[in-house]
């Protein structure tokens, strides 16, 4: 049995910066454990650049920003378990949790006061998007793609098609392009590309790739590996439209529709789930409602940047050395977020308006000239655009809070120039 | 003494079976002939994987259904538990919803007294939701039968070749059978793609390809047409699921869309039945109309479905229904040494064992010699679950193998120890780890652990990276080493 204040559980960028943020702010034993046997989740294998801005003032490739991780990791005194899986978590009480993990050295038992779950997020697959036909080789999940690529050496396939347009589907397609393959189509549903407009530039219009918006792809066809794929033009309901079907060859199929947070092992220790985020409810000190149980990083909301992810994993450590110093969070009257118009979700959930807090949010649909309102302490912060695909991150202060009164904090999205509630 | 040879061809549920039982005697030579890349990837792969109680199969239409089945579902019992085939013997309920539903549902009954099944009772809604909870609201009757259960059908293959093979069978894989040589009277030898096998018999347990086997030897009074079924599978936390496999009254095509729970306890729900043109017989394509249609079916026989969120995989898989509807189970009218087990449609992974017995039967009757071994070995031993052992056994699996302390595939946490175990007993593509050890088979469908796996098999097999396959010819996992390929 190992005994901690801290375990971290997961060491992508998240974990890696909760662990040292831990050991900042005096938590004496911290752990790390990961089931790799490197440390950095997946950016080892993005080696593309645009990570750090935020963190590290500094555009860097996945590699290099895993190094510089690296290297703060190894000036503290935390245990780092790699090729480690944690395989069950139990909470005890109040101040005692059990992480159990699997390794070559046996079954490890770490009891500990407080836990930050950091376990990153999964790829969706080819059968949750609902794309029949056959189930030949050559069909890649975009991270798997990446990690037979960068990790392991291996060239996929030669013809590309590529199913969605967020920020992975259009940097695999540079990625591919890059590597000399001949990437035939980034195929996206929607009216709008998924991904982030310099992506959209850099990774598609300056290797000529075409993207197909408002198109599907529907089946696969090949029977040992990928031949073709038939696709089809949607209409505004999203349905195929009548004669619009056409085929592409190929022989690789590259899916990268959506990431879904990984906490599999919160549910099963029975934290509340938001339906909508599919990760835990959490407060404004990323606490889940089990006590001293901490979630950050893509398990907790799927990010655009690692610098997100490294912020929460850092507000987690925060939370977590309150709860170790303070014997707890205190108890509040927590204010709920409520959510108007077009807005998918905010986190946190829960606010207690003692301290300040980050909060970061999605919309529904693009829309232009609009403004983000939270009513209950008359704040409106105007926006050019808004897209599903850009992340909102906002900063709310400890004095702008400390204005607000009732259970909730509502977060709405309204036109300029039009009045709330018209 | 020349030992006489016999050639199965069809290493599915069939010819496996058939393998394990002629590997009881010692002066045969058995040679195990399968044209893909693994045993039990054609229609043994993919069905709904039950054993069947065996009420469905009219004994006067169906003599070899109505006998083979219900025999079958008996001696399943012994051979899974020699060969350590997972099963559960959960029982079957068929429900009614109308008047001709329940004449439907009587006829069952009967058929299944005169079939020689045992425990059948039509029950009323009270009794049939204290069977099945999650049963629609809107049941009338059922036919209740204790003796259905389910089986890992992949599974049961690979256990029956092992065992077979750790019996003395050969195994020839990617052997594909091109033309059958006589020498007027009997066979004398099959000309393969990998060169010539001298035989004095062939059995034919061909699956979907029977009928072109039979066709080489002049025989073309049945045609096997293959019939595709798609299927929904959902995580194996997804609720609610089934306690009993609940079957809709039959037509007469099918059995209908079942919901049943598999021994992995994913829900499941499937097979509609779309029969396709005999030359399709690799069409595995799942379509919008078919998936739809058995959604709807199921939906009708339970209260609720999980949302559709929870589908970890659709599939289709193919049964080979012979002309005439029966098994086809006898020798070539002429020519000596060729015997046909072929049309093995419903309920044929549940008739297996008993058809198989009948094959040494035919081939005494036929004259041939046969001599029991003093020292067959009737037991195969799975390959460990990590997963499913204590905490004690783990540390004590560890301590052994290390391999065992690595974790591959973590949604079902197969370890690397059982990756090379899987290996070693005959998986050479990611498909086949896949279905010795479930790796893969989770939540993200193998998205962490495909790869993982590829490199473990790249290593085993002393290839290179990219050329492990995925599943059969043609599948590599990639087309080439990523910087060799940057010179082109």
């Amino acid at each position: 049995m190992y005994s901690y204040d801290l375990v971290v559980v997961g060491g992508g960028a998240s974990g890696i910066a909760a662990s040292i943020k831990a050991k900042e702010l005096g938590i004496k034993k911290v752990a790390l454990i990961d089931e790799k046997n490197y440390l950095g989740g997946v950016l080892p294998q993005c080696i593309h650049s645009g990570f750090g801005l935020v963190y590290f003032k500094e555009d860097l490739t996945g590699p290099e920003f895993t190094e510089k991780l690296a290297q703060k990791v190894m000036e503290t005194d935390l245990d780092i378990y790699t090729s480690t899986f944690v395989s069950k978590i139990a909470y005890r009480d109040y101040f005692e949790k059990l992480v159990y993990a699997v390794s070559k050295h046996g079954i490890k038992k770490f009891k500990t006061k407080t836990i930050i779950y950091s376990t990153g997020c999964r790829e969706r697959n080819i059968y949750e998007i609902g794309i029949l036909g056959n189930r030949p080789s050559g069909v890649f999940t975009a991270g798997e793609a990446q990690t037979l690529m960068d990790i392991y050496g291996v060239m996929p396939g030669r013809e590309i098609v590529i199913v969605g347009s967020g920020d992975i589907g259009l940097i695999m397609a540079r990625r591919f392009a890059l590597q000399g393959a001949n990437v035939k189509a980034v195929v996206e549903i929607m009216p709008y590309p998924g991904g982030l407009t310099r992506n959209i530039v850099q990774c598609l219009n300056d290797f000529n790739i075409p993207l197909l918006l408002n198109h599907s792809v529907l089946r696969v066809i090949g029977k040992n590996r990928v031949e073709e794929v038939e696709v089809c033009k949607l209409d505004e309901n999203r349905k195929c439209i009548e004669g619009s079907k056409f085929r592409i060859k190929c022989d690789t199929l590259v899916i990268s529709a959506g990431l879904v947070p990984r906490v599999e092992l919160l549910e099963d220790l029975g934290v509340t789930i938001d339906p909508i985020t599919k990760s835990a409810v959490v407060n404004d000190r990323l606490e889940t409602s089990l006590p001293g149980v901490f979630v950050a990083g893509n398990s907790l909301v799927v990010n655009d940047l690692v610098d997100y992810a490294v912020e929460q994993g850092e507000m987690a450590a925060q939370g977590a050395s309150e709860f170790i110093f303070n014997k707890g969070i205190n108890a509040v009257l927590w204010k709920k977020v409520k959510l108007n118009g077009n807005i998918r979700f905010f986190i946190p959930q829960l606010i207690s308006g003692e301290k300040a807090v980050t909060m970061y949010g999605r919309v529904l649909t693009p829309e232009e000239n609009v403004k983000l309102k939270v009513s209950e302490i008359n704040k409106e912060i105007p926006f050019v655009r808004v897209r599903p695909s850009e992340m909102i991150r906002l900063k709310l202060s400890k004095d702008e809070l400390s204005s607000a009164r009732g259970e909730s904090l509502t977060f709405s999205i309204f036109k300029r120039g039009a009045q709330l509630g018209e | 003494m020349n030992k006489e040879k016999i050639a199965i061809i069809g290493a599915g549920i069939i010819g496996a079976s058939i393998a394990r039982v002629l590997s009881r005697y010692e002066n045969i030579e058995i040679h195990l002939i399968e044209m893909e890349t693994d045993v039990g990837w054609g229609v043994s792969k993919a069905n709904t994987a039950i054993l069947h109680a065996g009420y469905d199969d009219d004994p006067f239409l169906y003599p070899n259904r109505a006998k083979y089945c219900v025999r079958g579902n008996y001696l399943w019992r012994k051979w899974s538990k020699q060969l350590q085939i997972r099963t559960s013997w959960n029982g079957s309920l068929v429900l009614s919803f109308s008047k001709e539903d329940e004449e439907e549902l009587y006829n069952l009954l009967e058929r299944g007294e005169r079939n020689g099944v045992k425990g059948l009772r039509i029950i009323e809604k009270r009794e049939i939701q204290k069977l099945e909870e999650n049963v629609s609201p809107n049941v009338t009757l059922a036919l209740w039968a204790p003796t259905a259960g389910q089986i890992s059908p992949f599974e049961a293959v690979a256990a029956l070749v092992e065992n077979a093979v750790e019996n003395g069978v050969i195994l020839h894989l990617e052997t594909k059978v091109l033309d059958i040589v006589e020498d007027g009277t009997r066979i004398t030898k099959l000309v393969t793609n990998n060169g010539e096998i001298e035989v004095d018999w062939v059995i034919n347990a061909a699956g979907l390809y029977a009928d072109y086997i039979a066709k080489l030897v002049g025989e073309e009074d049945f045609k096997i047409t293959p019939r595709k079924g798609e299927y929904f599978l959902f995580n194996d936390r997804a609720k609610p699921k089934v306690s009993r496999i609940l079957f809709p009254a039959p037509k007469p095509k099918s059995k209908g869309v079942v919901v049943t729970t598999t021994v992995d306890g994913n829900l499941m729900i499937g097979p509609n039945a779309t029969d396709l043109p005999e030359d399709e017989k690799e069409n595995r394509e799942t379509t919008q109309e078919g998936l739809e249609e058995v959604w709807r079916e199921a939906s009708k026989l339970v209260k609720n479905l999980p949302s559709k969120s929870e589908v970890i995989k659709t599939f289709a898989g193919l049964r080979p229904e012979p002309t005439g509807g029966d098994f086809v189970i006898r020798p070539h009218n002429s020519l000596l040494g060729f015997i046909n087990v072929a049309g093995i449609r419903s309920p044929g992974i549940t008739s297996a064992p008993a058809i198989a017995y009948e094959v040494p039967k035919m081939l005494l009757h036929l004259g041939a010699r046969l001599i029991l071994k003093k020292n067959w070995n009737p037991i195969r031993r799975r390959i460990v679950k990590f997963s499913r052992s204590s905490n004690r056994r783990k540390r004590e699996l560890i301590a052994m193998n290390p391999l065992y302390g690595n974790i591959v595939c973590q949604c079902e946490m197969v370890t690397e120890a059982e990756v090379v175990e899987a290996i070693r007993r005959g998986a050479k593509t990611v498909e086949g780890v896949k279905l010795r050890t479930r790796a893969g088979m989770g939540k993200c469908q193998g998205a962490f652990c495909r790869i993982k796996i590829a490199m473990i098999l790249s290593r085993e097999l002393k290839i290179k990276p990219w050329q492990v396959k995925v599943k059969g010819t043609g599948s590599e996992i990639g087309v080439g080493d990523l910087f060799s390929l940057l010179r082109k």
